[in-house]
């Protein structure tokens, strides 16, 4: 479970998070939706600790994570997966390598088995096979399949997803869609997923909660979200034809 | 006026600031040293490095050598001490100018290229995904970088240091008229171990300075895609004024005796 109580975040004299209270529950599918520059992607970088708050708590299960020290984050992450909105592959390595990463640092894994677990999440993702190709040579939304390989590789208990479908083609997105639901059932897992897709949205996720302008306007269950009468929602819902 | 102490001000807050971040991220490389390095991109930096190097340092070193015998030979021989012209080469080669200027050229090479890189890899998420792999930039990027320049640079300047000696040689034996054997044997009876193994202990300073502030301005860069060319102009920048600073303090210490 994360738990965000009163999160605020300052980029110097800006404040750009103002005051957010957010609860993700073990097992669900979180939408974060909102316009662009609204601090979705910011929110998800405090969630997983790679920027501190301003002030505030973060709760991820028991511990709280704000103002932790980088070696005692560490260990918090090990639980953590995250899919980047450029997918942020090593571009020095293989995508065998990339997805092996993880597995190399952190486990006594031999190498026949972590060439056995990177085979097996390249598959779940549906790229079998690819382990010795670069990652310039891929597309963009074979970039987001590999970083979500890369992600699950270490079993994580919560995935964070940043804008997975934006770039992409109506048909990739629908795929790439899919794919986080499929992991979610497959492997049981939290995720967060932020995105400006109200169609995504609607399609993975449980509840969605809705950022505007650095504050967390509402969050609720998808079929009462779409029934909200709030006028910043409804207008993300007819932006995208949804009502 | 006001506006140009303003201006000078801000500047000196600047440099202060960037100077305290530098120091607390040399503090923490070191930390980091606790774990053991990864021997094999320490190996692979160093490989890289070195190669991309070589090429400048021996012209810059050789003309260098050739241009400053040059000078002084047609002086020493006018007062008779051309016995002296290998070893005043040789010493001033060796402590000073071996070291600085192979500095200088690894600034401009190994230091933006890798500036360039980090940035790169910052404004691409890919820092972040080390992070959120529970996998410290420091000792994953930091540590191997600055291992392999404080060994590289050290290297690198005993090869200048050699071919700038000959780049003297050539000039003194082909133009000024100095013999071989004078200009081999003054090196022997002037130079002693401590100028070369000096000029060695300022090279490494120097390969942790190029590695330390190349890191550290990729790891700043500006975001977006220019980010990157901002923060390898000044890391080179950075890099040399440093050395520069540096190399004197170093003298004092090392050759003051
Ligand atoms: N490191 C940073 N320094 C300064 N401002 C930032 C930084 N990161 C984000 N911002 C600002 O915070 C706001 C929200 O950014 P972000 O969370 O990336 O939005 P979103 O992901 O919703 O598009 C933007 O105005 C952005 O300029
Ligand atoms: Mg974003």
């Amino acid at each position: 479970m994360i738990r965000l109580v009163d999160v605020r975040k300052s980029f110097g004299e800006k404040e750009i998070i103002h005051g957010v209270n957010l609860t993700v529950n073990d097992g669900e599918t979180l939408a974060i939706i909102g316009g662009s520059g609204s601090g979705k992607s910011t929110l998800l970088k405090l969630m997983i600790g790679l920027i501190p708050p301003t002030s505030g708590e973060i709760w991820v299960g028991d511990r709280n994570i704000a103002g932790m020290e980088e070696e005692e984050l560490d260990e918090v992450r090990l639980h953590m997966g995250m899919v980047f909105q450029y997918s942020a592959l090593f571009d020095s390595m293989t995508v065998g390598d990339n997805v092996a990463f993880g597995l190399r640092e952190h486990t006594a894994l031999s190498e026949d088995e972590i060439k056995k677990v990177v085979a097996e999440k390249l598959e779940l993702v549906g790229l079998p096979g690819a382990e010795n190709m670069m990652p310039t040579s891929l597309s963009g939304g074979m970039k987001k399949r590999v970083s979500l390989a890369r992600a699950i590789a270490f079993s994580p208990e919560i995935i964070f997803y940043d804008e997975p479908s934006s770039g992409l083609d109506p048909i990739m997105t629908t795929k790439i869609d899919e794919l986080i639901m499929n992991t979610q059932k497959a492997l049981n897992v939290t995720s967060v997923v932020v995105t400006h897709d109200m169609h995504s949205a609607c399609r993975i996720a449980d509840r969605i909660a809705m950022v505007v302008a650095g504050e967390l306007v509402t969050c609720e269950p998808v079929e009462k979200f779409r029934q909200l009468k709030d006028e910043r929602v409804r207008e993300f819902l007819s932006a995208a034809h949804i009502v | 006026m006001t506006s140009f102490l303003e201006k000078l001000g801000a500047a000196v807050i600047r440099w202060l600031g960037l100077i305290g971040e530098v120091v607390l991220l040399v503090f923490d490389t070191f930390r980091a040293l606790k774990k053991p390095p990864r021997i094999r991109h320490v190996v692979s930096q160093m490989a890289h490095l070195g190669v991309d190097s070589l090429p400048i340092v021996a012209l810059t070193l050789f003309f260098t050598g050739a241009v400053m015998t040059l000078q002084i030979a047609t002086e020493f021989i006018r007062f008779g001490a051309q016995s002296t012209i290998g070893g005043v080469v040789t010493i001033a080669i060796c402590r000073e100018l071996g070291p600085v200027l192979v500095g200088v050229v690894a600034a401009g090479r190994v230091g933006a290229a890798i500036t360039a890189e980090i940035s790169t890899m910052k404004v691409t998420e890919q820092i972040d995904a080390l992070r959120v792999m529970a996998t410290s930039p420091i000792g994953y990027l930091i540590v191997p970088r600055m291992l392999a320049c404080m060994m590289m640079v050290p290297v690198l300047t005993v090869f200048g240091d050699a071919i700038g000696v000959f780049g003297g040689w050539a000039v003194a034996t082909g133009y000024s008229g100095v013999s071989s054997l004078t200009y081999m044997n003054s090196i022997d009876v002037f130079t002693k171990a401590h100028d070369i193994v000096g000029g060695m202990i300022k090279a490494s300073v120097f390969g942790m300075v190029i590695a330390i502030l190349g890191c550290h301005m990729g790891l700043k860069s500006p975001d977006g895609a220019e980010g990157v060319g901002i923060a390898t102009t000044r890391s080179v920048v950075a890099s040399i004024i440093v050395i520069f600073m540096l190399n004197c303090f170093l003298s004092l210490i090392l050759f003051s005796k």
